[in-house]
């Protein structure tokens, strides 16, 4: 565990000092929500109307560009070989790492929520729930994404391509984190629903996203 | 003739070119007699004669569902049992699902507008197909990102096997949601609810469809292995010491 729990350590470090580029994320994050206005005009109204949903594109587009760094980095400068040979096993090595990562690129951005949920004219409640929702759902982008990094780090083509690959399968978590947060709002509908399944989708990533990219990790550097 | 006397591609060149004619033949009579009936099916009490998009539409569904079941097996054997036609079988298979698919959104869509009065609909199964749609084009970028064939097969097995949890969320997702889209009717508890005289031109269609797609994907990783064979010998040609002059 001392292994796991000093991983974590590291990545963290690694990330927010110099070079490290987790609050890039959260630089991008603010910017796409700042350029929603200037494409829909400055109603305030709609704003508040698809403000969820411009938050969670946001969120989404954020971590799938700090998702490229997962394997990235430790591949060019040989960390990951020395990862693949130690006797933790890998599943638990890659699970860590993803940890890592939505503790210092998927945290921020909840973090954030709250501030740019000011500039969309959401109310105290509204921001709350999405941030919720968030909460809820960064995780399974971040497990799911980190298949895409591991399969774009063994093909040494990153960028482009993990989005291709990661987008459509955080479809589901856009659609529920989306819907979660409007019935929130709203306040006709069940809370709990979506939210179950968001929390749901969350934890089958968390089984599946370590395994997968494991697997690809094995296969793919030899 | 197991699976493992396969894996050696002259073997299965060889069969491949004794099967493919008669294959071929036989596809093309089964899609003359479902086309024929088809036509002859009488028109649906509500929908008119627009009914008969089904019987193109609804083999090109389970097709496209099918292909990537035959993909994620292919996967495992890639992964597992690292048979050599498997990777083989698993590139020439992801175009050709990917088309069926395509298909089946449009012939869907072109149902829909008469009947739903719209060409697209975000409802579940009309968006998981969609998703499906997406994720055939990123394993065929997959694939054609990567020059080395046996790396490209490995990344693209893991990604297979990850898309296959799709594939249920397709099949029941008119069961879990209250779609526009209805629910499965020809294969289900207590028997189909269509009627036989649709029922049996859809079924010789189905299987039609599904002749067509073994001719296709047989002969796709016929061309497959052929092409890896020329990437082979230009390697070789291009790694000969060139006497200087």
């Amino acid at each position: 565990m001392s292994v796991l729990g000093a991983l974590i350590r590291r990545d963290i470090r690694i990330a927010v000092r110099v070079g490290g580029g987790a609050l890039i994320g959260v630089l991008f994050f603010l910017t796409v929500v700042v350029l929603m206005p200037f494409a829909l005009g400055p109603d305030l109204a709609l704003l508040a109307r698809l403000g969820p949903a411009i938050l969670w594109l946001g969120a989404l587009l954020a971590s799938l560009l700090t998702l490229d760094r997962l394997f990235t980095a430790d591949h060019d400068d040989g960390s990951l070989d020395l990862i693949l040979m130690s006797r933790t096993p890998l599943e638990l090595v890659c699970a860590a790492k993803a940890l890592a990562h939505w503790l210092a690129a998927g945290v921020p951005l909840i973090v954030a929520t709250p501030v740019l949920g000011l500039l969309l004219n959401l109310d105290g409640p509204a921001t709350l729930a999405v941030a919720l929702t968030l909460l809820a759902g960064t995780p399974a982008l971040t497990f799911t994404g980190m298949i895409g990094a591991a399969l774009a780090v063994t093909l040494q083509r990153g960028g482009l391509l993990l989005a291709v690959l990661v987008l459509p399968l955080s479809i589901p978590v856009l659609i529920f984190g989306v819907a979660a947060s409007n019935v929130a709002i709203a306040g006709q509908l069940s809370f709990s629903t979506p939210f179950s399944i968001l929390c749901a989708l969350s934890l089958a990533s968390l089984v599946i996203g370590p395994f997968a990219a494991a697997a690809s990790l094995r296969h793919g550097l030899d | 003739m197991t699976l493992t006397e396969l894996a050696n591609p002259t073997r299965f060149l060889s069969l491949a070119t004794r099967i493919l004619p008669w294959l071929a033949m036989l596809t093309v009579v089964l899609l003359a007699i479902g086309l024929y009936q088809s036509a002859m099916a009488p028109d649906d009490y509500q929908q008119g004669a627009t009914v008969k998009i089904m019987f193109i539409h609804v083999p090109n569904a389970w097709l496209s569902m099918f292909v990537w079941g035959v993909m994620s097996v292919a996967s495992l054997g890639t992964l597992v049992w690292r048979h050599p036609l498997a990777d083989v079988a698993a590139k020439s298979a992801a175009p050709i699902g990917a088309a069926f698919t395509f298909l089946a959104l449009v012939t869907g869509s072109l149902w829909g507008r008469p009947m739903w009065g719209t060409y697209w609909e975000w409802d579940a199964r009309l968006t998981s197909v969609l998703i499906l749609f997406l994720m055939y084009l990123g394993l065929i970028a997959l694939w054609r990102a990567v020059e080395d064939p046996s790396r490209a097969a490995r990344a693209a097995a893991v990604l297979t096997l990850v898309g296959a949890i799709n594939i249920p969320i397709i099949k029941f997702s008119v069961d879990w949601w209250n779609t526009l889209h209805q629910p499965a009717s020809v294969m289900k508890m207590g028997g189909s609810s269509l009627d036989k005289s649709f029922l049996v031109p859809l079924l010789v269609m189905a299987v039609a469809f599904s002749l067509l797609f073994i001719t296709l994907h047989l002969a796709a990783m016929r061309n497959e292995i052929l092409r890896r064979r020329l990437r082979a010998l230009q390697m070789l040609q291009a790694s000969k010491p060139v006497a200087l002059p």
